[in-house]
């Protein structure tokens, strides 16, 4: 293993060994999404004709935990190694900041990658699921994965403390996912709140993404695919900037 | 690393230039540990260039937010070289400005004026080079609580792509006293175990100049010996090593050169025992009960019970004692002795009391 190889390996190693926290959980979380919600609305809301609610739900959360756990890992290892002052053992070994983004974002693709299996095995438990298109599955879970990776990157180096790191995932970042419709097709929405969907990255992600099961979506999986790569060229390059400078982490 | 690197080291190794290649490392053992697969010596790069080289640097931070005072000036234009196979000691109060040098040697900080190279790479343009050629052991106590020592050693030798590393990452362990803990994970080591790592970890890519801010903080004196012991090795076998301590016996018995900084500036830079020379020559030791009279308190130091007065010579020491007894005081347990390293760093801090009150030592 050469220098990234071994950081993107340790950064998977550390998620792994408290893998109850960073994987158990978020699959559990969004069985209690699907049991609760699908449970509520399986009768009263039609989205697509021919798709029940449980399965138009369930590559919403997977991808809603791809993700949000993306986010988490990039974000938290970095603020833990900050705050813990071990960062400093990275800090002076000859990596460039290329090495450091392909193995952050690299296993926050890991962490997401891995979450959203579990879900997507866990809750095949209470639906059946077609697959129509999976090269468009894979495509929006690497590209969103990588996103939010990039997006943990920046929060985990601009936050100098647990609580500002909260907030942003908080206060950003949950809103975003819960407001692109993982719950419901933008669709059912009124006109003034569906131009606004149309701002948020995370639609685009999670359309694209269930485009790939369902073959149907609520704009064009080629659109999704501009904006969800557009948001992660924009996030990566900041990123990136950020590492070279060492901003915030090399005074 | 075969004879040709050893024939090519400085110092006392280079008396072994025609000595056999089957026995290129007949060094005694260690304190801890056999050591059955010797220590490597550092290859030496070029003839000339020196390991560490400060020119003219600069740091200043800009002052915090909302406040009207004055950028802080932590290094004020310091020149230095640190030829290869030196072992040098930094030695300053705390604030003088050594740890923001090993922060910019480190790149862990960028100077604001002037250029710092190690063995010829530039620590900002060359910083993957620069950052190969030097280990550093930081002062602060931290390490990662996910892993076990083992793995964090394996995990610091592949960021600098160093692979299949175990038989040295073993010997570390040995010549550090941590063999029994390899399997451990970082959270159960006591401070000393974790001071011990953070030396294990700057030398796992087995670099040529070693820098340790403080080393030895903390460590009970036992350990300080073993780690001495070591980096004394490491030293004879060619490498370069740069120290930052508050101990002044531990400066004194180990530094071939040292320099002196105060207020971000280098206040004196000479061989240790040419800095010894230079300093009155003996000190007057005493114990007294009571309270010493201002004008002899002014010039001698007091720790708690214990007096000491520099003095050039016998004439000296005769008037402070008589200058005792004139004050109806009784001096204990009087003593002369030589004067040693902490008496020069406190003259040399005296002598430059501009800014900074408090002495450290």
């Amino acid at each position: 293993m050469n220098g990234w190889q071994t950081l993107l390996y340790k950064e998977v190693l550390r998620f792994w060994k408290v893998g109850f926290q960073t994987v158990a959980a978020p699959v559990l979380t969004a069985i209690l999404y699907l049991l609760i919600f699908g449970h509520l609305l399986e009768d009263h809301v039609k989205v697509y004709d021919t798709i029940s609610y449980t399965a138009f739900l369930v590559p919403g959360l997977v991808m809603m935990s791809v993700l949000q756990n993306a986010f988490a890992n990039s974000s938290s290892s970095l603020i833990q190694s900050k705050i813990m002052g071990s960062l400093v053992f990275l800090l002076l070994t000859p990596l460039s900041h290329w090495s450091w983004f392909f193995a952050y974002v690299g296993s926050s693709v890991v962490r997401g990658l891995a979450v959203g299996l579990g879900v997507l095995a866990a809750t095949a438990w209470f639906t059946t699921l077609s697959v129509q298109a999976p090269l468009w599955i894979l495509v929006f879970a690497l590209a969103g994965a990588s996103f939010l990776g990039a997006l943990g990157l920046i929060a985990g180096l601009w936050a100098e403390k647990f609580d500002q790191l909260a907030a942003f995932q908080n206060f950003v970042i949950m809103p975003m996912t819960f407001l692109s419709g993982v719950f419901y097709s933008i669709k059912s929405l009124p006109p003034f709140w569906q131009g606004v969907s149309h701002l948020n990255p995370f639609f685009y992600m999670i359309d694209g993404f269930r485009y790939g099961f369902f073959g149907a979506s609520d704009t064009s999986p080629w659109i999704s695919l501009v904006v969800v790569g557009t948001a992660l060229a924009i996030a990566s390059a900041v990123a990136v900037h950020l590492l070279r400078i060492g901003y915030k982490i090399r005074s | 690393m075969g004879c040709a690197a050893l024939q090519r080291l400085p110092g006392r190794e280079s008396g072994r230039r025609g000595a056999p290649c089957a026995l290129p490392l007949a060094t005694p053992a260690l304190a801890h540990g056999n050591a059955s697969h010797a220590l490597e010596p550092a290859a030496k790069i070029t003839g000339s260039m020196p390991a560490i080289s400060f020119q003219s640097v600069s740091k200043s931070y800009p002052p915090p937010r909302n406040s009207a005072s004055n950028a802080l000036l932590a290094l004020d234009g310091v020149s230095l070289d640190i030829e290869e196979g030196e072992f040098f000691g930094l030695l300053g109060p705390n604030g003088a400005g050594k740890t923001t040098m090993i922060s910019i040697l480190a790149g862990l900080t960028r100077a604001t004026r002037g250029t710092v190279s190690v063995l010829g790479s530039d620590v900002h343009r060359d910083y993957a080079q620069a950052r190969r050629k030097l280990g550093v052991v930081p002062q602060e106590l931290v390490f990662d609580p996910f892993f076990s020592v083992r793995e964090t050693l394996r995990i610091q030798s592949g960021y600098f792509g160093v692979r299949k590393n175990d038989a040295w990452i073993d010997e570390l362990l040995s010549s550090l006293g941590l063999a029994d803990k390899a399997e451990s994970n970082m959270r159960q080591l006591s401070g000393g175990m974790k001071r011990r790592m953070l030396v294990a970890q700057a030398l796992v890519h087995k670099p040529p100049v070693i820098v340790l801010d403080e080393p030895t903080a903390g460590v009970d004196v036992e350990l300080r010996q073993t780690l001495w012991h070591f980096i004394a090795k490491l030293n004879k076998l060619g490498h370069t090593v740069l120290l930052t301590t508050h101990y002044l016996e531990e400066a004194e018995a180990l530094c071939g050169r040292i320099a002196m900084l105060k207020s971000g500036r280098v206040v004196a830079l000479d061989r240790t025992s040419e800095l010894l020379k230079a300093a009155s020559s003996n000190v007057l030791r005493f114990k007294l009960d009571a309270e010493l009279p201002k004008a002899l308190a002014e010039k001698a130091r007091v720790t708690g019970r214990i007096v000491q007065f520099p003095a050039h010579d016998a004439l000296e020491i005769e008037h402070y004692l008589a200058a005792v007894r004139e004050a109806g005081l009784h001096a204990e347990d009087v003593e002369i002795r030589k004067a040693d390293l902490e008496d020069v760093f406190l003259d040399v801090m005296t002598q430059h009391r501009d800014s900074v009150a408090g002495v450290a030592a």
